[in-house]
């Protein structure tokens, strides 16, 4: 059986820099998937050539059996993709609620004439995304910041916004770029709750974070990136415990200190 | 009340009660180029303010729908009433042609591409003598409805007819702005404006959201040149020159790009200006480019935005 997210052999450079190179995983429904590394390691190009933003330089990804390599985001967001990202992209000039509907685009979109004219079909499908965009804004803590303008938020409240207006797309894949940065303990647990819950409906999660108490507690699967390239890749208590991860993270000494401590110990 | 109803409201008022305090005539006369612009200007309000798109060239299309009044009825034996219709599906035409490759690219090359579209079509209008009359302009034909009106009893003055009509016009071109702005498309074109990578994740096809939008402000843009056209009973290829193209894009920055109500400021103060300044009619290019200066550095959302928020700041 194949998995519902499967990427092959991916790899882009950018002007002779290889920023990410022959990297491979999968993803299946259900499954929470962290992406980890140091800053630099191409996490985040990882996450823009998966979600349709780079065209891959090689390799494939290949969706519920399609390849959908390089696809514009808009078309994957039709078979079911969706993502956050790491530098917020709300839509600063639209109400926090208007923000959440816009996620139901898909759902509520018609024939033009009937926007034009306001038709009852028109007003019928913005009810129902509004509808729809309150539960998701309730879900999030949001309900009452609603009508705010959404750039006056603070950045814990828009990165649970864009978690909002991606889950109005009911993936199948989501991809969460850092959804904890810039959010206090008491927001982070709740994200991770949030995080945990979708998973449980049935959708696979990709996550960039570099809050790694959480990454260990909610992830199924991690993959390890350095310079661009996978070292490793497992269960969350097999990879902290491997020493190339070790060297990625703290230098190749701290490796050799902790191989010792386990000698030792 | 929503901003739309108040909207509404607010321009039919204007329409209605303003004739009470024309001292003569020629106000109405004033007016009826006042909603014409304002007509115009509500198409720039969706392509720019809505959508974040810019055109340089929309007298281009302004030039399409008056010439279509002037042409259709000798050529294909149109009624004037038809052949404004025709211009704007010409318009729209013309203009899904040009934006359909255009804006699958990103960054500012509309403005780029329909500058020269703007221009084109003001130099086929004057150099095309045979069919256009050349430079001099052409006369229209009446479009017939006063007359139409009066056969029925109702016996008002030309100017007075143009003025009411083209209110009527612009009021329902209003209508129709404020509808897009809160539906689904217009939510879409919106984000888009706010955030284009986070538009097309949502699963927003950009390049046709904003073709669309390019179509409706060319639509707006041909029927507010057929109605010059109409009324004047005479168009020259001016109605498409290059300052006109500014002129529209002043009015809707000056006014506020976003809002519809500030599409009407924009180009009552414009339109009014010239006609008690005369200052302004031999300096206008240089004021409009110091309107625009100005506007850009001390209230870059326009007069009413501007001033809304100032006086709801006041309120808090």
């Amino acid at each position: 059986m194949s998995a519902l997210l499967e990427i092959r052999n991916l790899g882009i450079s950018f002007g002779g820099l290889r920023a990410v190179h022959d990297v491979s995983f999968a993803a299946n429904p259900g499954e929470i998937v962290s992406v980890i590394g140091p800053n630099g390691a191409g996490k985040t190009t990882l996450f823009n050539m998966i979600s349709g933003v780079y065209r891959p330089g090689a390799g494939a990804v290949v969706l519920d059996g399609r390849d959908v390599t390089g696809m514009d985001p808009f078309l994957l967001a039709r078979l079911g993709l969706s993502r956050t990202f790491q530098n917020l992209q709300i839509f600063q000039n639209m109400t926090v609620l208007e923000n959440a509907v816009a996620g139901f685009h898909l759902r509520e979109s018609g024939p033009l004439l009937a926007d034009l004219l306001n038709l009852p079909s028109t007003r019928r499908r913005a009810r129902a995304a509004e509808a729809g965009a309150r539960a998701l804004l309730e879900r999030v803590g949001l309900a009452n910041a609603a009508e705010r303008e959404a750039g006056a938020l603070s950045y814990g409240a828009l990165k649970r916004l864009e978690i909002a207006r991606a889950l109005a797309l009911e993936p199948r894949v989501l991809l969460l770029d850092e959804p904890a940065a810039g959010c206090n303990a008491v927001e982070t647990e709740e994200i991770d709750h949030l995080i945990a819950e979708v998973a449980a409906s049935g959708v696979a999660i990709l996550l960039v974070e570099h809050d790694m108490k959480m990454v260990m507690r909610i992830s199924n699967h991690i993959v390890v990136l350095d310079h661009g390239e996978k070292i490793a890749e497992g269960k969350p208590e097999a990879v902290s415990r491997d020493p190339k991860v070790i060297a990625a993270y703290l230098g190749p000494d701290a490796a050799a200190l902790h191989e010792g401590e386990v000698a030792h110990a | 009340m929503t901003t739309k109803r108040a909207t509404l409201l607010i321009l039919a008022a204007i329409v209605i009660v303003s004739p009470f305090f024309f001292p003569s005539n020629y106000y109405y006369r004033v007016g009826s180029l006042i909603f014409v612009n304002a007509l115009a200007v509500t198409g720039i309000v969706i392509l720019t303010g809505y959508a974040g798109q810019v055109s340089l060239g929309h007298a281009g299309f302004a030039g399409i729908g008056g010439y279509a009044c002037a042409l259709a009825p000798v050529h294909l034996g149109l009624h004037p009433g038809l052949a404004a219709l025709f211009g704007a599906a010409l318009s729209g035409g013309v203009a899904w042609l040009v934006g359909r490759p255009i804006l699958r690219l990103r960054g500012y090359y509309l403005a780029v591409a329909s500058l020269g579209l703007g221009i084109l079509v003001a130099m086929v209008l004057a150099n095309e003598a045979w069919l256009t009359r050349g430079p001099d302009g052409i006369e229209v034909p009446d479009l017939g409805l006063n007359d139409a009106l009066e056969a029925i009893g109702i016996d008002i003055r030309n100017t007075q007819f143009w003025y009411f009509f083209s209110g009527l016009v612009m009021v329902v071109g209003a209508w129709i702005a404020l509808n897009l702005h809160d539906s689904p498309t217009g939510r879409a074109l919106r984000a888009l404006h706010g955030s284009e990578i986070a538009a097309r994740v949502v699963g927003i096809d950009v390049a046709r959201l904003k073709l669309r939008a390019f179509v409706i402000s060319a639509v707006y843009a041909s029927l507010a040149g057929s109605l010059l056209a109409l009324q004047n009973k005479f168009i020259t290829p001016d109605v498409a020159g290059f300052m006109h193209s500014i002129e529209m894009v002043t009015m809707a920055v000056l006014g506020g790009a976003g809002s519809v109500l500030g599409a009407f400021l924009g180009a009552a103060i414009l339109t009014t200006l010239p006609q008690v300044l005369t200052v302004f009619q031999e300096y206008e290019q240089i004021l409009l480019g110091l309107v625009m200066m100005l506007v850009m550095i001390f209230m870059r959302e326009g007069l009413l935005p501007s001033l809304a928020r100032r006086v709801r700041g006041r309120e808090k």
